[in-house]
């Protein structure tokens, strides 16, 4: 069963990345967290996500999409990545979730992925 | 306060579960006798403010619940025939109330032994203990497992409508069955001290407190069951455990290490406690795993007056440990212990030994597995298991603490 772990970051934690010596507390806990996602061999995939201002926002109107420079809503928290894990159910999926590193401001949603229907 | 709403408030915090079970035992209907008790105590404090605090508030709440509990099952149209059975079910409950001579039943042994059912879902049954036994409400217990009040709130009546429908007889266990039936009592309440002890110093102030509500089901259980070794290992041990809460961080908020804890600090009064409970469980001469890891708990208890600790017996325990309760923390910890007691690599060799199936996502296992190879020298192999341990680690004190190690 397929789960999607989102992490949202507040614009402090996005800037800490651009500081050489922040930068290292703020990745190599994620490091070692994905290397024993992989271990254990639950991980199917993921990514870390670029700043959300750099985004560009496509929104759809009546003619076809409307096009924008993020972020796409102005929230105090922004998705900063995403892992996908494969468990066999919510309980596993939500220890995994709870192993992520804590930051201050950072919130982590977790959802089942859509099973298409079989037909 | 008024003179009668304490009256229901101690009332309600000394007799509830025991009015519960007797209740329960009898209707074999949890939510009902629940419901049922609640409206007494409702009405209760409608009443007795006006008409004076009855000379048996035990007895009055008996009365006031049962005839409620009779008139919801006429309400439900219980079939006819059981009707009448229950009203006889419920019918000693008068000779309690009237008879001086008759003491009220404390049968929250028989409660404790239904929440810990084999029919029951084991993660249902701490749960199931705590709202039963202590009066929980689901949301603290919910916060406490890290569940939506609501999912919790139905987890519970779930199971609550399993024992009325699947019949679980409210009764204590003879014989053959006592042990194991007793395993899972003692396995529940020590659940509930595992998820206070987990959460350390408040990281998530909703887990805290538990810790405390299953020392009070010990004590309970101690109570109810004062021939059982068991009982009594298992509330030395998380007495000694508890002695030890405050020093397991640093005025920051920092994990502090075991060897490194401040023993001045630590709580004498609950070792005190636990030494007496370990050694009455000791004279009865039935040793269990309960008994085996407060013995194991006391011998790091003893630094705080010798100044060291005693790795050999701790080694020697555990060899007792891992033969009757072969458990993954038990094989990890003998590993520990071997490792201090001998050398490392004696230890390593042990650690080698577990399944590398049984550890996959087991960190204690990746935080000793690095510090074995880190005091063998071997950096590489210790960098990458300590790597496995942070990205295992679900407390942000520990994982900051394993990568300053690095």
């Amino acid at each position: 069963m397929n789960f999607s772990i989102l992490i949202h970051e507040t614009a402090e934690a996005f800037a800490m990345r651009d500081d050489p010596a922040q930068r290292p507390a703020l990745y190599a806990p994620i490091g070692a967290y994905l290397q024993a996602l992989r271990d254990a061999g639950v991980f199917v995939g993921g990514a870390g996500l670029e700043a959300p201002a750099t985004a560009n926002v496509l929104s759809a109107n009546g003619a076809g999409w409307k096009v924008q420079d993020g972020p796409f809503a102005d929230t105090k928290e922004q998705l900063a990545g995403l892992i996908i894990i494969d468990v066999p159910d919510r309980e596993r999926a939500l220890e995994w979730a709870r192993r992520f590193p804590t930051q201050a401001g950072r919130k982590i949603e977790l959802r089942a992925n859509l099973v298409p229907p079989s037909e | 306060m008024s003179e009668a709403a304490r009256a229901v408030e101690q009332a309600a915090r000394e007799s509830r579960a025991r009015l519960l079970a007797f209740l329960a035992a009898r209707s074999h209907d949890l939510a009902a006798a629940e419901d049922a008790l609640s409206e007494a105590f409702r009405s209760a404090l409608e009443t007795w403010p006006g008409d004076g605090v009855p000379d048996k508030p035990e007895a009055w709440l008996l009365t006031a619940a049962r005839r409620r509990l009779i008139d919801a099952a006429r309400h439900a149209r219980v079939r006819a025939q059981a009707m009448p059975e229950l009203t006889a079910a419920l019918d000693d409950a008068q000779v309690f109330t009237h008879d001086h001579e008759h003491a009220f039943p404390d049968e929250r042994l028989k409660l404790l032994f239904v929440c810990a059912h084999p029919a029951i879902d084991a993660a249902a049954r701490t749960p199931l203990m705590l709202q039963t036994v202590l009066g929980l409400d689901a949301a603290r217990i919910a916060s406490a497992f890290l569940v939506k009040p609501s999912a919790m709130g139905q987890r519970l009546s779930r199971v609550k409508t399993k024992i009325r429908d699947a019949g679980i007889a409210f009764e204590i266990p003879r014989g053959d069955e006592l042990p194991e039936r007793l395993d899972a009592v003692l396995e529940a309440i020590y659940a509930a001290y595992g998820s206070g002890w987990d959460d350390i110093a408040g990281a998530d102030p909703r887990r805290k407190g538990l810790a405390i509500e299953a020392l009070e089901l010990g004590a309970l259980l101690v109570h109810l069951l004062p021939d059982e070794p068991e009982a009594l290992g298992l509330s030395a041990l998380m007495l000694y455990c508890e002695a030890r809460r405050g020093t397991r961080r640093g005025p920051h908020g920092e994990y502090v290490p075991l060897s490194e804890q401040d023993v001045t600090l630590w709580s004498r009064p609950m070792i005190e406690q636990a030494d007496r409970l370990l050694r009455k469980a000791e004279r009865m001469g039935r040793i269990g795993r309960f008994q085996l890891e407060a013995a194991i708990q006391s011998v790091h208890a003893q630094r705080a007056r010798t100044g060291d600790t005693d790795w050999e017996s701790i080694a020697l325990l555990y060899e007792g440990l891992v033969r009757i309760a072969p458990a993954i923390g038990a094989l990890v910890g003998r590993a520990a212990a071997v490792a201090q007691a001998r050398d490392p690599q004696t230890g390593w060799s042990l650690l080698q030994r577990i399944p590398a199936q049984a550890v996959i996502s087991y960190q204690p296992y990746w935080a000793l597995a690095a510090h074995l190879l880190e005091r063998m020298d071997r950096e590489e192999e210790a960098r990458a298991a300590r790597d496995r341990a942070i990205g295992l680690c679900e407390d942000p004190a520990m994982r900051a603490w394993l990568m300053r190690q690095g």
